[in-house]
């Protein structure tokens, strides 16, 4: 085959996967600002869509309770994240074990995740609510902050702390004014991260928010929505779920310089 | 004099093996010490023991007479240059030179004019506000040495100061190092591997090899003098002929008898002489070979002449200015000679 030829087969290509993942997007954020509400006929621009959004009491009370959940795991997770990155790379000659085991909640499936915790806080008698949505969501972003920090912390010069002590600093000023400024990109990277699977995260907040519609978030208001059909309303919720999350990860990914966690 | 920094007896094993083994060493107010050895001869740990980074597994060290062993090293009025610089990415030049005075509490002001004294040294002065990653290798070199020297160490320590700089700049930097510990009075210890370094820049040197001290004296006196056959070759070059030691002479496997101002006691030895010191035609100690090659180095110029006698080329090094006589061509049988005072005996 001639290389131009090759070349444009290999744009076609290309232009079919996006076509692939982002088309659907594309619809939804378009039918969200569609005037007359019908997903077959486009009637016109219009954000009356945001502005029922803005009426529910529901969508609201599910949105704040979302930003709580989101913000307070997050500030969890990247504290006890980035402390636990620096003590494992501190010790990492022996622990290749312990590693796995750090990770092990990026991979194990949600949905096994959402059933190990309700059983565990079931069978401790933890009464479930935004509390317990917290503390399941600060497994799993835990695991996130601290892959991110380790990643930075691979290219991490140890000598510059020995020089800090040598120059006369001890342990938590070498900590508070180098090792903290040196990884701060890749903290507020990881922290970003964890606030956007916060944010969107379904299935171990379904399981362990409990009875009562007190400690619902934002993806379960929309699950329990959509079951009387797809609505204008529910089209404009999730573009504004999609900008929170493509505007903090590609913060994340900016601050990071493109590293992803494990690269 | 007494000692301003001192080993006493020092010992550190990693697991088993002795990375330092039972090291005394004395290190002299004001002077430019040396310590120079092979990769894994236990010079860097000794470096690290100073600064505080190991602890000895067994022996002192001591600091104006103080004992220092176990004094953390942020509490030890030594500072050190890393090899790595291990300049803090996120400050700029003024504030990584600062953040030592800054540990020390001082006023602002006070840390304001030290800072800009020591930028001035190092003529620095114009890159103050940049980050290290904007400065060559040779500016962060400078700013390495400015934040160790800015606090005023009672001893300076250096590991491979040199080695990232490209051979040019390493010659400058050589010279620039000796006036600097001139200019501002301290004790300075340097690790290196590189012998060319030690003699330009030490007052003194320590030779280590497997962790145990070879020999400590003046350069000079170890280029002249060597203690053994390892510090002869470790520092210069140096031909060396094997040989049999029988009532005081050393003979060579074809029966040369080697004259020598010293002597050994029998048993297999070695005769060594130095390159420089060996001249085309006979004297008092007398060897042929045949000339494999000739090297032109500028000032000098270098001949590699095969012997039986020695297991490796001999070299033979003349002055370029004292060659108009023709030299002979590769392949000839040349005569080398050398004098008895310049013989240097070892036990093999």
């Amino acid at each position: 085959m001639h290389e131009p030829a090759r070349q444009r087969l290999m744009l076609m290509i290309l232009g079919a996967v996006f076509a692939f993942l982002y088309i659907p997007i594309s619809v939804l954020v378009a039918l969200s600002f569609n005037e007359g509400g019908l997903p077959t006929v486009w009637t016109g621009f219009s954000l009356k869509w945001y502005g029922a959004l803005w009426q529910n009491a529901d969508i609201l009370a599910a949105g704040l309770n979302t930003l709580i959940v989101a913000l307070i795991s997050t500030a969890l997770a990247t504290v006890l994240g980035t402390l636990l990155a620096i003590g494992v790379e501190l010790r990492r000659h022996r622990g290749r074990g312990l590693e796995a085991l750090i990770f092990a909640p990026m991979i194990i499936p949600d949905i096994v995740l959402a059933i190990a915790l309700l059983s565990f806080f079931s069978l401790l008698k933890v009464p479930m609510g935004l509390p317990t949505i917290v503390a399941a969501h600060v497994v799993f972003n835990l695991a996130f902050v601290c892959a991110v920090v380790r990643a930075r912390l691979r290219s991490f010069d140890w000598a510059i702390v020995e020089a800090s002590a040598d120059l006369g600093a001890g342990f938590a000023t070498s900590l508070w004014r180098i090792v903290l400024p040196v990884l701060a990109p890749a903290i507020v990277a990881g922290a970003l991260l964890a606030f956007t699977l916060s944010v969107d995260e379904f299935i171990i907040a379904f399981f362990t928010a409990g009875a009562g519609r007190s400690s619902t978030t934002l993806p379960m208001q929309i699950y329990a929505m959509i079951r009387f059909g797809v609505t204008p309303e529910i089209n404009a919720l999730a573009t504004l779920v999609l900008g929170l999350s493509v505007t903090a990860l590609a913060l994340a990914q900016w601050l990071n310089k493109g590293r992803l966690p494990g690269q | 004099m007494t000692a301003l920094l001192a080993l006493d007896r020092v010992v550190k094993r990693f697991g088993l093996a002795p990375a330092v083994d039972d090291l005394t060493l004395e290190i002299r107010e004001n002077e430019f010490f040396a310590l120079l050895g092979a990769s894994g001869s236990g010079k860097t740990t000794v470096l690290r023991m100073m600064a505080g980074f190991e602890t000895p597994t067994s022996g002192r060290i001591l600091l104006a007479g103080q004992d220092i062993t176990d004094t953390p090293p942020n509490r030890r009025p030594l500072n050190l240059m890393f090899q790595s610089y291990a300049l803090f990415p996120h400050m700029t030049v003024r504030a990584n030179i600062a953040y030592g005075l800054e540990m020390e509490r001082l006023p602002r002001v006070q840390i304001a004019s030290r800072v800009d004294d020591i930028l001035g040294v190092i003529e620095l002065a114009p890159f103050a506000d940049r980050k290290p990653d904007q400065l060559s290798g040779g500016q962060r070199q400078r700013v390495a040495l400015a934040r160790a020297l800015v606090k005023r160490p009672r001893v300076l320590l250096l590991d491979e100061p040199l080695a990232a700089l490209d051979k040019k700049l390493r010659g400058a930097m050589q010279l620039e190092l000796k006036r600097l510990q001139h200019e501002v009075g301290t004790t300075f210890v340097v690790v290196t591997h590189d012998q060319e370094e030690a003699l330009v820049m030490a007052d003194r040197l320590a030779i280590l090899k497997d962790g145990r001290l070879v020999q400590c004296a003046p350069p000079r006196e170890v280029y002249e003098h060597p203690v053994s056959r390892y510090a002869a070759e470790f520092i210069g070059g140096i031909n060396v002929f094997e040989g049999q030691m029988a009532a005081g002479i050393l003979r060579l496997s074809d029966g040369t008898a080697i004259a020598a101002p010293t002597t050994l006691p029998p048993g297999p030895g070695v005769a060594a002489v130095r390159p420089e010191r060996m001249r085309l035609g006979a004297g008092e100690n007398t060897i042929r070979g045949t000339l494999r090659a000739i090297a032109y180095h500028g000032q000098d110029v270098s001949l590699h002449i095969d012997t039986p006698l020695s297991a490796r080329p001999l070299t033979l090094r003349l002055p370029a200015g004292q060659t108009d006589t023709p030299l002979p061509g590769a392949g000839e049988t040349v005569t080398l000679g050398w004098a008895a005072r310049d013989t240097r005996l070892f036990p093999a």
